[in-house]
């Protein structure tokens, strides 16, 4: 293989040994002016160890340590850190997108206090208080804090009934979990201040959601039933006040015809009662012939027979008269 | 020649003075402990300040182990409650390197440690865990729930039972009784805490399917409260037509009677005047009233209004 590379022969081109001897010293001040000036970017904190001791926090800007003897630890105490349990951001974006696992359904799946099963995911946000602690308290503290966080959430969450844990106790139960796990977080000293705990979606696990969903269309089907009472109650009701109403006010009417007729009328009868007494068989007289005068021309049929003669009824044929028309 | 050996010399020496340095100079860190140890055998107390620190060069180790407190995540562990419902118990703890020399002689190092601790920490959960009921491991107070009263008839009372000793308790007696085991190999226990505790699928299956029929009654109680309520108006509303209905007609029989005796009274005040003559003419009028077109009139010779056919004396 090596024969097919084409052979070739250096020259050492002559230089003069004192360039050589500048080259190298300036090759080594950069070395040495490289390694000790350090950057902390604006997030971050810088901690110090000199000869594995922790000597010194710098804040962010450029620095200067000892080349060799001390070294630089960086930890980002400004930026705002966040944990997601229970799923994890796929692809974060205007529309970010989520994926669950097997591992993380193991996050999410908890028991409560009546003993009943929840599917929850939260996240928490928190920053590094202390990077002194952080670094040197604890080991793997993201690792912890993972456990502790899932702890503290169980463990309130096994206080709480699963309807206070899906509707009425989220927010309380969230600020409760963050308040515990803050405390935790002081226990352990792991130097983390926790800013926010937000339950995303709590729900009933998917084999008993649609039996959730019948206790809502239950409780719609409830208001709906109510409410089609009350408009019929107040369809008829304001109705049947209007019709009483008015049978009441016509019975006034009633009333007032009633009584003014007979006022009326007794009153026509006094005054001709007063005329007739003065000469009473007279004025008899003419309101009978004035009756009769007033009767006799509308009837149509009129008999007159003669009471010595008492046979004449049977021969009148009744009803003739009909059969001509 | 002999310039050139001076220079070989001072090589070779400083070269042998750097390798003794770098192997007798040792820097610990914050995050470790030391224990130095000559041809195997631990030689004093741990160092634990950080900083540079000289040994015997090559006759000496030093040994490094972790100062900080280290995680330990246990697998879930099966386990039958004491009212035999058979859940995954995952617990976790943190621990940390409290006497090296012991740590060192006992389990040698972390990996030695890890599974240590498994041994001692999933025994001791499984027994406390068996001898408590699952309601003990999982509420840690004896809170009510704040229940929408609609729904306090569909807890089951059994669930809800109070706790006698909780979640809380029961971790620290793990942790205590762990502790006790744990100090003999130089580890320090701190905070044994039940992270995940889950049932098992069979188990799991059942639970679904009471939240399920407990669902199911809830929206029973909730249409039957519907029907109820809509029932109740629906009485409501006959109740009130009837009032309103009755009351009203009383009013207008009431009203009616008044005025017809009124009226009563004041005919009778002006018709005792003279009851025959209002006989006389009420009958008047009634004739006028009751004889029209069709009627047949018959009348004798004997009326008064024809007696003057017959004869015209008085």
């Amino acid at each position: 293989m090596a024969n097919d590379f084409p052979s070739m022969e250096f020259k050492m081109p002559k230089i003069n040994p004192k360039y050589v001897k500048m080259g190298v010293a300036a090759v080594v001040v950069i070395i040495l002016i490289a390694s000790s000036v350090y950057q902390i970017q604006p997030e971050e904190a810088g901690i110090i160890l000199r000869l594995g001791k922790f000597v010194r926090t710098t804040n962010p800007g450029l620095h200067v340590k000892i080349p060799g003897i001390e070294k630089v630890l960086k930890v980002p105490v400004q930026r705002q850190l966040k944990m997601e349990f229970g799923f994890r951001t796929a692809d974060p974006g205007i529309r970010t997108e989520y994926r669950t696992t097997q591992n993380t359904e193991k996050e999410s799946v908890m028991l409560t206090g009546d003993l009943n099963v929840v599917v929850t995911e939260w996240i928490v946000q928190y920053r590094i208080k202390d990077p002194y602690e952080y670094l040197f308290k604890i080991r793997d503290v993201d690792y912890t804090f993972r456990c502790m966080t899932e702890a503290v959430v169980r463990e309130i969450v096994g206080d709480n009934s699963v309807d206070e844990v899906i509707t009425i106790g989220r927010s309380r139960i969230a600020l409760q979990a963050q308040q515990e796990l803050q405390k935790m977080c002081d226990l352990y000293e792991i130097g983390i201040r926790v800013s926010q705990l937000i339950f995303q979606d709590v729900n009933p696990p998917d084999p008993v959601k649609p039996s959730f969903n019948e206790v809502n269309e239950a409780l719609q089907e409830k208001e709906r039933k109510i409410n089609e009472a009350w408009s019929d109650y107040n369809q008829i009701i304001p109705k049947a006040e209007g019709e009483a109403e008015q049978a009441i006010r016509a019975s006034e009417g009633y009333a007032t015809e009633r009584v003014n007729n007979a006022q009326g009328d007794s009153q026509r009868f006094i005054d001709v009662y007063r005329e007739y007494s003065r000469s009473p068989l007279v004025t008899r007289k003419r309101l009978y012939l004035e009756a009769i005068e007033e009767i006799l021309p509308n009837i149509d049929t009129k008999i007159i027979f003669d009471e010595a003669q008492k046979n004449i009824l049977p021969l009148l044929n009744f009803g003739k008269k009909e059969a001509e028309k | 020649m002999k310039k050139q050996t001076k220079y070989l010399i001072i090589t070779v020496v400083a070269f042998f003075i750097l390798i003794i340095l770098s192997d007798a100079l040792f820097v610990v860190s914050e995050m470790n402990q030391v224990i130095i140890t000559q041809f195997g055998q631990p030689m004093g107390d741990a160092i634990t300040k950080a900083g540079l620190h000289v040994k015997m060069p090559f006759i000496q180790k030093a040994n490094f182990f972790e100062k900080r407190w280290l995680e330990w995540d246990g697998a879930a562990n099966q386990i039958p409650t004491k009212d035999k419902k058979y859940i995954w118990v995952d617990t976790y703890a943190r621990w940390r390197i409290e006497e090296p020399l012991t740590f060192f002689q006992r389990v040698f190092d972390e990996r030695g440690a890890q599974s240590r601790l498994d041994d001692i920490i999933d025994g001791e959960t499984r027994n406390i865990v068996a001898s408590y009921d699952l309601i003990e491991l999982v509420r840690s107070t004896n809170r009510t729930f704040d229940i929408t009263e609609e729904l306090e008839f569909i807890l089951d009372k059994e669930e809800i039972r109070k706790i006698n000793t909780g979640r809380e308790k029961i971790a620290e007696m793990i942790l205590s009784k762990s502790s006790e085991i744990t100090k003999e190999v130089g580890i320090e226990l701190r905070d044994v805490r039940i992270k995940r505790i889950n049932y098992v699928d069979e188990v799991q299956q059942k639970v679904f399917d009471r939240m399920i029929s407990e669902r199911q009654r809830i929206a029973a109680k909730y249409r039957s409260e519907g029907d109820g309520r809509a029932a109740e108006i629906s009485g409501q509303k006959e109740r009130e037509l009837k009032k309103i209905q009755s009351e009203a007609y009383r009013q207008v029989q009431e009203i009616r009677g008044k005025a017809d005796a009124e009226a009563t009274k004041i005919y009778a005040q002006a018709y005792n005047r003279d009851p025959e003559f209002y006989q006389f003419m009420k009958t008047l009028e009634t004739y006028r009233k009751i004889m029209d077109q069709k009627t047949w009139l018959i009348l004798s010779t004997e009326a008064e209004f024809l007696k003057y056919l017959k004869k015209t004396s008085k």
